[in-house]
Formats: structure tokens, C-alpha cells, sequence
């Protein structure tokens, strides 16, 4: 995020799109509530009509995968009626003749036409967002888990550089990161193409630190991604996977294509339960849980905070498995402590630099960039102008997902998350108040769609796609859209049985999960 | 048409909540009818509002003639009519007389309202409330006239201010101030209110003027709108006044339809719109916080202060909020200037002030007094005194949350600043007069039991310091009570008022600190002689047979307790382990041998 | 800078501060029960009073703005006084069963109670009778240890934003009750636990697994292991065990926290985590084995496929849900010890 969580309530209009806010980040989700009763704007787009909508200014219920599409239609408004901040472009950014001549044929009637909204909210959303002094975008996976994710997210950074809702508190473009430590892990360089901070390891003077810093040669070329390594195990290029706390037999796309390359390859897995990848692995580590260790975890607003040993650990912690692992493999190392670990990251991490876990402490969490151990760390992104120099409008044409074309697969279903559930309901479901209020999959379809395929709440549906086919209750809920369906993705045997892996983002190589042609009939 | 002997013109029908219940609607169907039957075309039936001596209802007024008929009933038309109006006979059965010397008086002449100044009553029972140019005939919408179209929003503050007029629902803020503070706090859209939630019991001072003269407040609140800003009003009126609500609905829509109301009022380019909204019997709505948050459609509980409404009031807006009274002064203070105004009544309280005047005292009605007349002249003069050979014991200001007034501060002069200084208050007008059969400690319960059914809940001195009060009062007067209750509701007292959240609160203990200051002598007869003074509390009374008995069996078959033993013709005795109190006895004694003491 | 004066001291304060703020910032305890300083002032519960040492004045310290010389005195015999009073008809409609209640030893009114040396059953009297039940499969209300302090209410409309909670009735039958007395749910409650967290007594109490008394505790503050908004938490531990979650105040979460956060905690001592490592043999299942041999096998399981296929054959999968230093260390453990960018985590799913 460019902007602190509670920077929302600063903003005069908060635009919430592909993230169920109240359901997937319950607190931030309180924010955008106490700003809209502190008299805020709110505008939320989503195929489902999620609970903040119902508080919405405007609510756009857009057709699923048209975010860019919309995106362009209320750039359309934003500079034909004058809407645009154009001493902030003109510092700040570049390309946006190019920008300006692709959404012209963006009109509110051409947008309205491909997300299924009304024109006049289109105008409207447009309105509010760029007329208002300072306005915030809040998006999730609902933008990012699209064939088109990388281009859906360029979309929102042209709405906020074209209104200079960059930099300052209120603004931002904030995407939130599903899970404790997505963030840290990506810092971390759990990526495979980069080191931590982001650095490349394609980068001659970034390889070059961390062989100097741990003694070795590196490679320089590009890793496989998790989602390209799966097809790969398919293929026998990958023979081994080393899995730490991930469940990508549920949670990843098209499942059964998953467990097959489980199947073939050479799998360990460190975990705390015997989770569905697990009952694939060869050998299983028993892992501490996070009140059984010292550590941080970097929070969706980039602030290190720490995580305290509470209770002695059940299994070992996963840095001591690895240390472990390290030293059998012939690389002779020893760490202490967690803090050791850090402390020697941090000297590689420019970002991290000035953390310290005393200095956590001090300041109750610290975001960075924090170069040096005087610096108060930077909570807001992009103060007085764009990091990297120039921001560049990205002028890219909306284009439908394949999987929205397939006439033997009419319904598009779209895949979300429920408050009390967490990913694939590991640790979760072990509660049992919420494995009471919650102990099934379901599918949620629109009241006039029930009664066109004859099918009752609550009566078993059999939901087909190209990859597989499940059988779930139906559940009748206002709040999905017709000609669309939503699925929690919580559940095995659930959703990611007909989630796509085989089309992915270009250039994030992210699935589509939130968009799949299924056909939906009553058992 | 037929000749008319009698000089009157103009028949006018109290049609006040009191006259309305004695029937004043058949009697006025009857007069229409009657009117028409006889052929007489030239004498006009006006339905009035609140004539005031409400003991003496249905009230009858003819003029020019000016006859006073008090207690008519329909049947009694008829005879007005053709003894009256035909044949120029006054019904004398039917007039009212003087007590002393049984001489028929007009209005003016009796002493009830000898005694009486009218601003804001002026036009009650005088004018048919219903009827828009009857309220225009008696210069109304004069004053509307001159502030918008002679005199500056400033000015007309000011005229207010400089009338020393203060807020009549009870606290008595100056509202010049009030009117002051709302003009010149910033924001676009303002509100005016008025505070018609008039919940004191017996209390109907409000409820009078919105039945008989409603256009004033209407006139006074588009007033105010000139002059602090504000374009839209509110009348929060409960709804336990139907007839109060039925007449200002027809006023609002006489006044919008002739321009009064509504765009552009008197082509003055001020607008001004007014709505009514209804309360629900809450006591605490009649704090203007928690009446606000009433008309917001939350629940009426009072909110905190500061921002005071005048900042930041309805929905979020500045907001001028003055009660019903205080509103019916405005067009005279307006019309008669602030001069005029201060001339009446003493220099820190100027003007009138109506009260309820109710309780032990012949003359029960609505008084509208100058301020500083001495509570003396209210009952004895205006009230004619206590009924029935009993003599005054204590009177009762304020409303539930008021003092009780014993007899050596009868002379006290009736004012903001006098009233405080005794332990009591001005409230919104309520005045009880109790006689010397009353227990001061039953009349603390009465009245705490009032307050803890009232008490909105929200802060913990009220909720619950009143309901332990209640309950060592209840305590006392059935005769359990200790010295240590008494010790409790010295503390009590002082915790509930000094730690409320509201006025409501603050005051509530008032009743209970007065009748302890003035009558602590009956809470010790209660507590160490197990005796009520006043003989009202049933569990401290004996029944005892007196010598008078002639052992004629008829209480011993009465009484339900069996309680009673003795033989035919002897004297009976009542067993006081089994007595229950109820009274029954007495009742069936035909030759009162039996006591209660 | 406004000057102050506080039980005789002088103190120079922020203009705009209240009473109970300017104490708070001079080292002075006030009570209060419906304070909360993440919520708009309320002033209902009345015991924060202080005099006003000129005036004799009460005023309730938490919504009075302080005033140029102005003279407060915290503890005055007046003060000690009324809200001893106040305690004792607090008392006399409060279930005084402390002995068994959930929040013995932790309770504000049982502190105050004993600070201000109350008469316990000085006032006699009805107690408010309650038919209005609330409970959900995560907490529930006991009515007869409410105390009206409507904390519970208005952090759920003014934080949590769902408005469960409304105050209904009036007088001394006011209680918490969802509107009309509908189910929780029916209301809106996402179970988030928040007025629980929030509630200075018994009254809103979680329906626990393990008991504990407050003195039995270690509360140890960490980070919420569920979503990316990282909110602040203190794990209390008993006997080695986590047995609740209380909110922290941290600055992405300002004292919040949702279900996940305050409830779903048992997995940590459920029977079901793993405690040895497991090998799956050549019966297809998998059998417990020794750390060291489960270690060994798969460093050699490693060294032989880096040495058959390249390093390029073996992907590491790290996780989003650990901590930065093990996601580091694997990123070195698969960079520099098996030679491959073959690294990834879930941050696309």
C-alpha cells in the first residue's frame, strides 16, 4: 500500500473495488464504515453486491474481469469534463496524450455496455472520485486475480495520477495483501527474480552483494513461478518441491492438475497440520505456529511489527528446520536467534536498513523505506512526487478473458472469501464456533437465475467447468449478479477444482481465479 | 328573521381540552342548531380556545353583552337561546357569581382574573383558532410585517435581547442569547424548533396557547427564522394533544396558503417553511437535546452540551430552540417593543408568566400572571383560597422536579432567582397547592415515582439513585423506615443532583430535598412514632371503635379480614394483627364510631 | 499552553483537552467505566466526577474541557465521597457473585469497589429483571453483571460499524439488547468480539474452553498471524497454553480486532498439529520418524536430484504466513545452498 490502513479515514471519497473489505480485512474494513459516517464518499465496484455497497454512494456491479473497462470509461469523464489535476501530470508523469487518445472511445455508453452498469453511475463514479479534494482506491483480488491483473491495476494508478491522488494523506493506490506476511515474503525475495528489496537477480551489483555477503556464486537467470512450476512437475522438469506452510492443493488454480504434479515430484512439506499438500508430501516437518517463535511480519501498509514466542513450540521453528537443512547440505551457518537472521537481512536490504527489533519496539511497528537507524520510516509512498521519477500512464486496451467466451460455460463465476474463514481453513475450521457457523462449501447465485434453472435455496447444485466439476448446496443471495455465481474458494473439493491455471496474467503469471465459465445445474 | 332582544353578537364556546371533555362540541352543535331553528342569523358561534377557569367549564361567553356562563351543558342551550337571546332573559341559574355575595359577574370582574396580565394568552378565547383571519383581526402577522419588512435580522434580535424576555420552559436562559448565539454561529443551514413537549403533569400552559392561539408560535417562529437565518422550523408537539395538533396543522396550512408561510413571505424574499413533528410521552423530550434527537429519530436521550444546540443542534445545524411561551411573547415583544415588555413584571424576570394552578384551591385553571405577584396573591386572590375549611400547607413550582414551598415563604415573590433561592424552580409553569391533609413525605414518593418512571436511563445517578430514593420513601411511608434511611436520602439526594447527566436529573431530587428541609418533623413522625401527621399513609394508620358503636355488626360483616370481633349491641374491637387498613369499615359505620388516626 | 492547577499542582496543558486528558497526562488516575478514548465522549456513568476546587462544582472529567486557572481537585473528600455512593447503587443492582465471575480479578467495578472501600450491600432494593437473552456460538451477555455502560454499543457503531447493539428501554429498566431483541446475527454481529474486549465487567463474556483467572495469565503482544492489516494482539497464556486474545493498540489496528483475530486461536493447542516429523515409507503411508532421520533424508534426497536433474529441478514454495526472517533464510537456503531461483510463495493466490 502506498498509504497506513488508517490513512482511509483521511480520504474525502474512498473508491473500493475487487476487495470485500468488511469480509477479507474485517478492521480496514471498519475504517471505510467510521469514514462513511464521518460523512465520506464511498464508491465500491464488484460483480457481487458485497456489504459495503449497501453504505455506497454509487455502487457499480460490474460484470466480472471489466475493471479495466471501467477504469478507462471514468478516465473518459475525468478528462473530457476537465476533471484532471494537470499540474500534477505535468510534473509528475508521462504518456498521457496516449492515455487521452485510447479512452475516447471509452464513453460512458461503450463502458456501461461492457461492465453491465448504468451509464449515469459510471459518470457519476467519475465525478466523485476526481472532484474531491483527496480520494483513496482500495483494491484486492478481485483486480489482481484476472487474466488482465497487471493491466487492471495500471488502470487504477491512471485514475489516481490522473487526479494527483498520489502522495499524500487520504490518496494513494492501496492494494491489500491477503495474508500476514505476503508482504515480508516479497520483500524477503521469496520471488524468483528477485532478491530482497526487490533487487534482481538478473542485476550484476545485486548478485554481486549477496555472493559477497554468503560466500557463494548465484545464478543470475529468473526462476519459475508457483504457478508455472506446476505444470512443469507435469512435465518432469521439476522433481522436487520444498513446501513451507502453503496448501496449493486448495488453494491453487484447477486443483486436480495440482495434485498430479504433487503426485509425481518429490515433496516436503513443513507445516503445523497434515494439510491437503501434505497428505501428498514424501516427508512431513512438523512447524511451530506464529505464537510459537520470535520474529516480524510486514503488515499490507509495509509496517515491520513483531511476532513473540507465547507458548513453547510443538514442532521446530522453520528457520531452524532450514539452518538445519543448510548445514546437512554442506553450508556451515548458525543463527541464535530470529533477531540474528534479521540483522544480517537487513544489511542486504536497503528498505530494511534502519529496522531494528529495538526500534520495533520503540515505535510500535516501523514501514519502510527505512534506510538508516535515524530514519522515522515512511507510512505514505510517493510524498511530492513519484518514487521512481516520472509515473507512467500505461495506455492498454480492455480485452474479455477467454474464459468469459465460452458459450458451453454461460455463467461466470467468480471466487471470494468469507470473514470467518482464513484461506484454506487450516487453522480456522479447528475453531468450533466457526466450523459450526460455516462447516460447508456453497455456491451463491442470483434469485431470477434460481428460477430460470429451477433450482430452491439450499438444494444441491453440480457446477461444471473445463477443469472439473463440483457438487455444492446453492445458496439464493441477492447480492450476486445475474449471469454470475460466487464461490467461496475456502473449501477443498471447492472452488479451485474449476479455477484455470493454464491462462495466466502475462507478466504477474497470477491465475484467474476470479473469473471462470462454469454451467451450473440443479442435481 | 326574528327579533332579537338580548345585545349579543358573538357567542363564544370555550373549546379548550377541559371544556372539550364537559362536551363544549355538542354544546356549540347545539347552538348552531338551535340558532338556526329560532331564525337568528346575526349571532356568530366562535369555538375559542382556553378561557383559563377551567373548575368552572364548559364556560359560555356572550358579547357585547358580556354574559359569563361556567358549567353549561348541552341541554342548557336551548334555554340560553330562547330565554336569552329571544326574550333579552339572562339564564341566571347559569351565570357565574361572586362566592361572597352571590352577585352574577362578567369575565373581567371575577377575582380569578383580576389578577391576570395576558401577553401570551392574550388571544385564548378570544379568537376561533381554527379561523386564520380571526388571529389577523387581532393584529396577527403584524409583527411578521414589521421585522421583515422594517427591520434587520440584528434588529430584531436585538429588540429581543433588550426585552430581558427568558426562555419560559423552565431554566429561564435569556433568549435574546439563545437567539444571539444561533445567528451568528457558522453554517448554511439552520433550524428553528419549538419546544411543545410539555410533559409536567397537570401541566397545560403549552397545550392552552397551541389550542387557542397556535398562529403566534407560527408567526413567532418564522420570526425567528428572519432573524437568526434559518429557513425551515420544527413544532415538536406530543401527541397527547390531538386537539393542540388537529388546530396547528389547519394554522399551518391557513398560513402557507395565505403566504405566510412558504417562498417569499410578504414579498419579503425570506422563506420560511414549518413541519410538525410528534413526541411519544417522554418526560426527558422536553430537554431540548433529547428532543432533538427525538426529531433525528433516535432515541430521546439527552446529549452532551457543549456544543450547545445554538452551534450545532438539529442534524448537525445551528439550532434556535425556545418553548411554546416563549414564542407566544415574541410578537408582542415585536409589535409593543422591548420597553413595553420590561414595564411588566420585576427586573430580572420581565414579562408574564402562566402557570397551571392546580391541587387544593378553589379556583383551578390557567393564570397568566405578571412576574414577581407573591405566590400569596396566586392562591388566595386569583385562587380564592383552600376549599373545604382547610388551610394551605405547601405549594408546589416546577413541575415534578420543583420544591415544595411551605407557608412561611407564601410572600415569597414568584421569579427566577426567588424561587432557586428556596429550593424550588420556575419550571415550565406547574403550580400545586396542597393543603394541611397532605403528607410531604407521600408527596416526595408521588413525585419520585414520576421521576423514576421519566428517567430516560442513560446515566447511572438517575437510573438508579432514584429508584433506591423511591424505594426508602416507600420504606418510611409504610412505616419500615429506619434513621438510616433517612442518612441514605440526605446522600442520595446530593449524589443524584450533583452527578446527572441532565437537568432532569440534577433537579429530580427536588421534591424530596424541599419536604426534607421544610417537613423533616413528618419523616421523623414516620420513622420513630410509626404515625403520619396528615393521616394519608394507609400502612400507618389505626382504625380504632369508638364508644359511639352501637354493636350493630354491620363493619364486622364488612370487614374482609375478619378482623373485627364483638357482640350485638356491645362495642366492637378491631384485632390490629389482622387489620389490613382498607377503609371498609368506616364506610359501612352509619354512625362514624369508627376512627382512623 | 493553558494553566492548570491539579490537586494544588500546577500543570500547563494543550488547550482543547479534557479534564480526564489533562489527569491522564499528569500521571493521575480517574475511574471510569464508560470511557474509552477511541470512542466520542459519553459522560454517562458519572464516576470520573471531579470538583472544581472554586466552585465546588462536580464535573465529569472526561467530557469537560479544561479551562484557563482552572482549580480541580481528583480525590477531594466530596469527590472520594460520591462516587462511593455511586459504586454502592451500582452495586445494588449488580449480581455481586464475583466469586464465580469470568472477570474476577479483572473487573473495573470489583477494582473501584475495593479502592473506594464501598459498603457493598449498603443500598437494598428491586434489581432490574432482564427476559432479553444474547449469546451467539462465541459469546454471550449476562444482563445481571451489565452495568449500562453502553461501551459495548458504541464501539460496535462507532468502530466496529455494524450497529448489533442498541440500548433499549428506559429508566432503570435500560438494557443492551439488539433492536427489538432479534437473534445477534440477524442483527449484523460478525462475531468480532469487539464490545467483548471492550466491556469493563462481566456482563459480555466469550464462551471459553479453558478457564482462567486474570492472575493465572501472561498476556505476551505479538501480531495477528490471519490477514495483511497485521493487527496487534496479546496471546494470554496459561500453563503453556494459549487460552484467549485481547486487542492491542497497534497502529494499524487501533485497539480492533475481527473473528479470526479474537477466536480462532485453537488451532495452536489442537490435538491434530503435528508434533513429529512423518516419512511416508514404502507402504505408501506416512510413519513417524526421528528429526535427524527425516533431516538426513532430505538433505540426501536433495543433494542426489540437484546432482541427477541440476538445481534448477528442485522449486522451493515459501510462505506468506511466516515471519521475514524464515522466508529470508529460505530465499538464502534455496539461492545459495541449492543454486536456483526456482522460488515462490502464495502472494499471487
Amino acid at each position: 500500500m502506498t498509504n497506513p490502513l488508517t490513512d482511509v479515514k483521511n480520504a474525502d471519497v474512498i473508491f473500493v473495488t475487487g476487495s470485500n473489505t468488511t469480509e477479507a480485512h474485517p478492521v480496514l474494513g471498519s475504517y471505510v464504515r467510521q469514514a462513511k459516517e464521518k460523512g465520506k464518499k464511498l464508491i465500491v465496484a464488484d460483480p457481487i453486491k458485497i456489504p459495503l455497497a449497501e453504505i455506497a454512494d454509487v455502487f457499480l456491479q460490474i460484470k466480472p474481469g471489466t475493471s479495466l473497462a471501467l477504469s478507462h470509461g471514468m478516465l473518459h469523464i475525468i478528462f473530457a469534463e476537465g476533471l484532471d489535476d494537470k499540474a500534477y501530470i505535468e510534473q509528475n508523469t508521462q504518456g498521457v496524450e496516449e492515455l487521452k487518445e485510447l479512452v475516447k472511445k471509452y464513453t460512458p455508453e461503450y463502458t456501461a455496455e461492457i461492465c453491465g452498469v448504468e451509464k449515469a453511475d459510471i459518470i457519476k463514479a467519475a465525478r466523485m472520485y476526481a472532484g474531491a479534494s483527496v480520494s483513496s482506491i482500495l483494491y484486492c483480488m478481485g483486480i489482481t486475480q484476472q487474466v488482465n491483473g497487471v493491466n487492471n491495476v495500471y488502470g487504477l494508478s491512471n485514475l489516481a495520477l490522473a487526479s494527483g491522488n498520489l502522495g499524500k494523506p487520504g490518496s494513494g493506490v492501496n492494494p491489500l495483501r491477503g495474508q500476514n506476511n505476503v508482504q515480508g515474503a516479497c520483500d524477503m525475495g521469496a520471488l524468483p527474480d528477485v532478491f530482497t528489496a526487490y533487487r534482481k537477480v538478473t542485476d550484476h551489483n545485486a548478485r554481486k552483494s549477496f555472493e559477497d555477503a554468503w560466500g557463494v556464486k548465484l545464478s543470475g537467470e529468473t526462476g519459475l513461478t508457483a504457478t508455472e512450476a506446476i505444470p512443469a512437475a507435469l512435465e518432469d522438469k521439476i522433481k522436487m518441491f520444498h513446501i513451507i506452510g502453503e496448501n496449493p492443493a486448495v488453494s491453487d488454480a484447477d486443483s486436480n492438475h495440482v495434485k498430479k504434479a504433487l503426485k509425481k515430484a518429490f515433496v516436503v512439506v513443513q507445516d503445523i497440520f497434515l494439510t491437503e499438500t501434505a497428505e501428498f508430501a514424501d516427508v512431513v516437518l512438523p512447524a511451530a505456529c506464529f505464537a510459537e517463535k520470535d520474529g516480524t511480519f510486514t503488515n499490507s501498509e509495509r509496517r515491520v511489527q513483531r511476532v513473540r514466542q507465547a507458548v513453547a513450540a510443538k514442532g521446530q521453528t522453520d528457520w531452524q528446520i532450514i539452518m538445519q537443512l543448510m548445514n546437512l547440505l554442506g553450508y556451515k551457518c548458525h543463527y541464535d536467534q530470529a533477531e540474528d537472521i534479521f540483522t544480517e537481512m537487513r544489511a542486504l536490504t536497503p528498505s530494511y536498513a534502519g529496522i531494528t527489533y529495538g526500534r520495533i519496539e520503540e515505535n510500535n511497528g516501523l514501514c519502510w523505506p527505512c534506510p538508516n537507524e535515524d530514519h522515522p520510516g515512511t507510512p505514505i509512498l510517493h510524498i511530492e512526487k513519484p518514487l521512481k521519477g516520472k509515473a507512467e500512464f500505461k495506455a492498454v486496451e480492455w480485452q474479455p478473458a477467454q474464459e468469459s467466451l465460452k458459450t458451453e460455460y454461460p455463467v461466470l463465476l467468480t471466487t471470494n472469501r468469507i470473514q470467518h474463514h482464513y484461506h484454506t481453513r487450516t487453522m480456522t475450521a479447528k475453531t468450533k464456533a466457526i466450523d459450526e457457523y460455516y462447516p460447508d462449501c456453497y455456491v451463491q447465485i442470483n434469485p431470477a437465475d434460481a428460477a430460470t434453472w429451477n433450482i430452491a435455496n439450499g438444494e444441491f447444485v453440480e457446477i461444471v467447468s473445463a477443469r472439473g466439476t463440483v457438487k455444492v448446496k446453492a445458496q439464493i443471495a441477492d447480492s450476486i449478479k445475474k449471469g454470475t455465481a460466487s464461490m467461496p474458494f475456502h473449501w477443498p473439493d471447492g472452488a479451485n477444482v474449476l479455477t484455470c491455471a493454464a491462462e495466466l496474467d502475462p507478466i504477474s503469471k497470477v491465475p484467474g481465479l476470479k473469473l471462470v465459465g462454469v454451467s451450473l445445474r440443479k442435481i | 328573521m326574528r327579533d332579537v332582544k338580548s345585545g349579543c353578537t358573538r357567542v363564544l364556546v370555550c373549546a379548550g381540552t377541559c371544556c372539550v371533555s364537559g362536551k363544549a362540541f355538542v354544546i356549540i352543535e347545539n347552538f348552531e342548531k338551535e340558532l338556526a331553528a329560532a331564525g337568528i342569523l346575526d349571532i356568530k358561534v366562535v369555538k375559542t380556545g382556553c378561557f383559563g377557569l377551567c373548575s368552572e367549564g364548559p364556560i359560555v361567553l356572550t358579547q357585547p353583552d358580556d354574559y359569563f356562563y361556567a358549567k353549561v351543558s348541552p341541554q342548557d342551550v336551548k334555554e340560553i337561546v330562547e330565554e336569552h337571546f329571544m326574550q333579552g332573559r339572562p339564564v341566571q341559574r347559569l351565570l357565574y357569581k361572586d362566592a361572597s355575595n352571590g352577585e352574577a359577574l362578567s369575565l373581567l370582574e371575577a377575582d380569578f382574573y383580576k389578577k391576570q396580565h395576558k401577553v401570551a394568552l392574550a388571544r385564548c378565547g378570544v379568537i376561533d383558532p381554527e379561523k386564520i383571519d380571526d388571529f389577523i383581526e387581532q393584529d396577527g402577522f403584524k409583527a411578521l410585517e414589521k421585522a421583515l419588512l422594517t427591520m434587520t435580522p440584528g434588529q430584531v434580535v436585538e429588540e429581543i435581547k433588550n426585552s430581558g424576555l427568558r426562555g419560559r420552559g423552565g431554566a429561564g436562559f435569556p433568549s435574546g442569547k439563545k437567539w444571539e448565539f444561533t445567528k451568528n454561529a457558522a453554517g448554511e443551514k439552520k433550524y428553528v424548533v419549538c419546544n411543545g413537549d410539555e410533559g409536567d403533569p397537570g401541566a397545560f400552559m403549552d397545550e392552552s396557547i397551541l389550542e387557542g392561539d397556535p398562529l403566534s408560535v407560527v408567526e413567532a417562529m418564522a420570526i425567528a427564522g428572519y432573524a437568526i437565518g434559518a429557513n425551515e422550523g420544527y413544532i415538536y408537539v406530543r401527541a397527547e394533544y390531538p386537539l393542540a395538533i388537529h388546530r396547528l396543522k389547519i394554522a399551518l396550512a391557513q398560513a402557507k396558503e395565505r403566504g405566510f408561510l412558504g417562498k417569499n413571505i410578504l414579498n419579503s424574499g425570506f422563506d420560511f417553511e414549518l413541519s410538525i413533528r410528534y413526541g411519544a410521552g417522554a418526560f426527558v423530550c422536553g430537554e431540548e437535546t433529547a428532543l432533538i434527537s427525538s426529531i433525528e429519530g433516535r432515541k430521546g436521550t439527552p446529549q452532551l452540551r457543549p456544543p450547545y444546540p445554538a452551534v450545532k443542534g438539529l442534524f448537525g445545524c445551528p439550532t434556535l430552540i425556545n418553548n411554546v411561551e416563549t414564542y407566544a411573547n415574541i410578537g408582542k415583544i415585536i409589535m409593543m417593543g422591548a420597553e413595553w415588555f420590561k414595564a411588566m413584571g420585576t427586573a430580572g424576570s420581565p414579562g408574564t408568566k402562566v402557570f397551571a394552578l392546580a391541587g387544593n384551591v378553589k379556583n383551578i385553571g390557567l393564570v397568566e400572571v405578571p412576574m414577581g405577584i407573591t405566590l400569596r396573591e396566586i392562591v388566595y386572590d386569583i385562587g380564592q383560597g383552600i376549599p373545604d375549611g382547610r388551610s394551605f400547607k405547601a405549594a408546589q413550582t416546577g413541575g415534578p422536579s420543583g420544591g415544595c414551598i411551605p407557608i412561611e415563604y407564601i410572600d415569597t415573590p414568584i421569579d427566577y432567582e426567588s424561587l432557586g433561592e428556596i429550593g424550588s424552580m420556575m419550571g415550565s409553569g406547574g403550580l400545586i397547592v396542597m393543603d394541611d391533609s397532605k403528607c410531604m413525605v407521600g408527596i416526595a414518593k408521588f413525585f419520585m415515582q414520576f421521576m423514576v418512571e421519566e428517567s430516560c436511563g442513560k446515566c447511572a445517578p438517575c437510573r438508579l439513585g432514584l429508584v433506591r430514593i423511591y424505594e426508602a420513601l416507600a420504606r418510611i411511608t409504610d412505616g419500615n423506615g429506619t434513621m438510616e434511611d433517612l442518612q441514605e436520602l440526605e446522600e442520595l439526594a446530593e449524589m443524584v443532583s450533583s452527578l446527572s447527566f441532565c437537568a432532569l436529573g440534577q433537579s429530580a431530587p427536588n421534591p424530596l430535598k424541599t419536604t426534607l428541609r421544610y417537613f423533616k418533623d413528618e419523616y421523623l413522625a414516620h420513622i420513630n412514632e410509626k404515625r403520619c401527621p396528615a393521616g394519608e399513609c394507609e400502612k400507618l394508620l389505626n382504625y380504632e371503635i369508638t364508644s359511639l358503636c352501637i354493636g350493630c355488626r354491620k363493619c364486622l360483616k364488612a370487614c374482609p379480614a375478619a378482623a373485627i370481633i364483638g357482640k350485638v349491641k356491645e362495642q366492637h374491637v378491631i384485632d390490629k394483627t389482622k387489620c389490613i387498613k382498607c377503609g371498609a369499615c368506616i364506610e359501612s359505620c352509619a354512625v362514624k364510631a369508627i376512627i382512623r388516626a | 499552553m493553558i494553566n492548570i492547577y491539579i490537586n494544588g499542582q500546577q500543570r500547563s496543558i494543550l488547550p482543547g483537552k479534557t479534564i480526564l486528558e489533562a489527569c491522564k497526562e499528569s500521571g493521575i488516575h480517574i475511574p471510569t467505566f464508560c470511557y474509552d478514548e477511541r470512542l466520542k465522549p459519553e459522560g454517562s456513568c458519572r464516576i470520573c466526577v471531579v470538583e472544581l476546587e472554586d466552585s465546588h462544582k462536580l464535573l465529569p472529567a472526561c467530557t469537560t474541557e479544561i479551562a484557563p486557572e482552572m482549580r480541580i481537585a481528583t480525590h477531594s473528600p466530596l469527590v472520594m465521597r460520591m462516587r462511593k455512593h455511586l459504586l454502592e447503587i451500582m452495586l445494588s443492582n449488580h449480581d455481586i457473585s464475583c466469586l464465580k465471575c469470568e472477570r474476577a480479578g479483572n473487573c473495573l467495578l470489583q477494582d473501584y469497589a475495593y479502592e473506594y472501600d464501598v459498603d457493598i450491600e449498603k443500598y437494598r432494593g428491586r434489581t432490574r429483571e432482564s427476559a432479553y437473552l444474547a449469546e451467539n456460538k462465541f459469546f454471550e451477555l449476562d444482563q445481571s453483571k451489565c452495568i449500562s455502560c453502553g461501551k459495548c454499543a458504541r464501539i460496535c457503531s462507532q468502530l466496529q460499524g455494524n450497529n448489533v447493539w442498541a440500548i433499549s428501554n428506559r429508566g432503570f429498566e435500560t438494557e443492551v439488547s439488539t433492536p427489538f431483541g432479534i437473534d445477534m446475527e440477524e442483527a449484523g454481529c460478525v462475531h468480532c468480539g469487539n464490545c467483548v474486549s471492550i466491556c469493563p465487567v462481566g456482563a459480555l463474556k466469550p464462551k471459553k474452553e479453558h478457564k482462567f483467572r486474570a492472575w493465572e495469565i501472561n498476556e505476551i503482544q505479538t501480531t495477528c498471524s490471519y490477514c495483511g492489516v497485521g493487527c496487534q494482539m496479546y496471546l494470554q497464556v496459561k500453563d503453556d497454553k494459549v487460552v484467549g486474545v485481547k486487542p492491542a493498540y497497534g497502529k494499524s489496528n487501533e485497539g480492533l480486532l475481527c473473528v479470526k483475530g479474537k477466536f480462532a486461536f485453537d488451532f495452536i493447542n489442537h490435538p491434530q498439529r503435528l508434533t513429529t516429523p512423518l516419512l511416508r515409507l514404502a507402504d505408501g503411508e506416512l510413519h513417524s520418524v526421528s528429526w535427524e532421520e527425516a533431516l538426513q533424508l532430505i538433505a540426501d534426497k536433495t543433494q542426489e536430484i540437484k546432482n541427477t536433474y541440476g538445481a534448477d529441478a528442485i522449486m522451493g514454495l515459501s510462505s506468506a504466513r511466516v515471519t521475514n526472517e524464515e522466508n529470508y533464510l529460505f530465499m538464502k537456503y534455496m539461492r545459495a545452498v541449492i543454486g536456483t531461483n526456482n522460488l515462490d510463495h502464495c502472494a499471487r493466490l
